[in-house]
């Protein structure tokens, strides 16, 4: 329920001015709370926090989504980038660093 | 009774809203993509409906863990973009269509599909995205909106063939409507992306052609597709391309395969575009 607060400017004003007494409004455990202040996105994701929510968190700060992901798996937002234009990641999760952008249309 | 003029699949990539909102579309690393939509929005322009179904998800915008439709349908005369955490998109209002959705509510539940009923609420990246990719960016939409919300993003979402039948029951509901409209049904979301933990980044081209391909021709091996495959092959996100699947339904066993749009990456995921027309 913290994240989904972040849907109001004004509660995303209030994070902003007093991150843990915002914090201590909801019903959250002390790991979880302290993965917020620490903006550990994996551990707030294996706390139960679902990218689409933490991504809130991700927005007041200023974080893109590109950023986010490479926080998630040891890379920077540049060297995530250059992993997505190479083709992105195979399944087990390697950089696929093939030929530039794949296209494939009729128009 | 309705003419459905046509069916669109589309991704409902966030950035892609934020490109065209920031003036961002012919930028080297825009360009491509926005290239591949000048022929579906010409199509958008001819095709004209005046009412589109868009099937979307709403991604912790409307809708939470705090109430989790599995099936919903808008009613309401209009739908504010929401504020997603960044304040709401600078586009226009959507306005509904409150008497063919209540026909769709009624025909859709005594058909036995049981969807949840909203007569509030605010629509997000989900589907004011895919209406900036067919639209570009009117002072007002060129049609009436009616959103379809299916749960992709909390487990159980349904199953892909439970939305292909949804897709059809709806083409009952669009049958059996007593004014001359023409209609066009939108599935959105998709293709290969995973946004979240150590697998971030995923894109599997393979998966995704064969998943265009197959849709128009043979639409329920791709209903038959389980959860756990989208996961593995198309990243814990892929899931949602079982709304272009209510789409497809909605649309004649034989269709015509009309445009077809692919490119990655937009942002962390693969772009597809795809519409049909019934044969």
């Amino acid at each position: 329920m913290f994240f989904l607060s972040l849907n109001e400017a004004e509660a995303r004003e209030a994070f902003r001015a007093n991150e843990e007494a915002c914090l201590a409004r909801y019903p959250m455990t002390a790991e979880q709370r302290q993965a917020v202040l620490d903006r550990d996105w994996l551990g707030m994701l294996r706390l139960g926090g679902n990218v689409y929510y933490t991504f809130k968190l991700a927005t007041v700060d200023g974080i893109s989504m590109q950023a986010l992901g490479g926080a998630m798996c040891g890379m920077t937002e540049e060297e995530f980038i250059e992993v997505m234009i190479t083709g992105g990641k195979d399944q087990q999760g390697n950089p696929r660093r093939g030929p530039n952008v794949l296209e494939q249309g009729n128009g | 009774m309705v003419k459905l003029v046509g069916g669109v699949g589309t991704s409902h990539v966030p950035s892609i809203g934020a490109a065209i909102d920031l003036g961002k579309t012919q930028e080297p690393y825009w360009k491509p993509l926005f290239a591949g939509y000048e022929t579906a929005r010409q199509w958008m322009k001819e095709a004209n409906p005046d009412v589109v179904i868009i099937v979307y998800n709403d991604h912790a915008s409307a809708f939470s863990l705090r109430l989790i439709p599995t099936f919903l349908i808008g009613v309401a005369d209009e739908f504010l973009p929401a504020d997603e955490g960044y304040g709401p998109r600078d586009v226009p209002v959507v306005q509904g269509d409150a008497r063919l959705a209540w026909h769709l509510a009624e025909s859709l539940i005594l058909d036995e599909f049981d969807l949840a009923i909203a007569n509030e609420m605010p629509v997000d990246h989900g589907l004011t995205v895919p209406l900036s990719i067919m639209c570009d960016q009117p002072d007002a939409w060129p049609c009436k909106v009616i959103p379809l919300c299916v749960n992709v993003i909390q487990y159980p979402p349904p199953t892909g063939m439970r939305c292909y039948k949804l897709g059809k029951a709806i083409r009952r509901a669009l049958d059996s409507y007593d004014d001359n409209l023409k209609v066009a049904i939108f599935g959105t979301g998709g293709m290969s992306h995973q946004l979240q933990g150590e697998r971030a980044g995923i894109i599997n081209q393979e998966f995704d052609i064969d998943f265009l391909n197959k849709l128009g021709s043979d639409p329920e091996s791709v209903a038959r597709i389980p959860h756990a495959e989208y996961i593995m092959e198309t990243g814990s996100e892929g899931i949602e391309m079982i709304m272009w699947i209510v789409m497809r339904g909605a649309l004649d066993d034989k269709v015509q395969e009309i445009y077809r749009h692919y490119h990655v990456p937009a942002s962390n995921t693969a772009s597809g575009l795809i519409i049909f027309e019934n044969d």
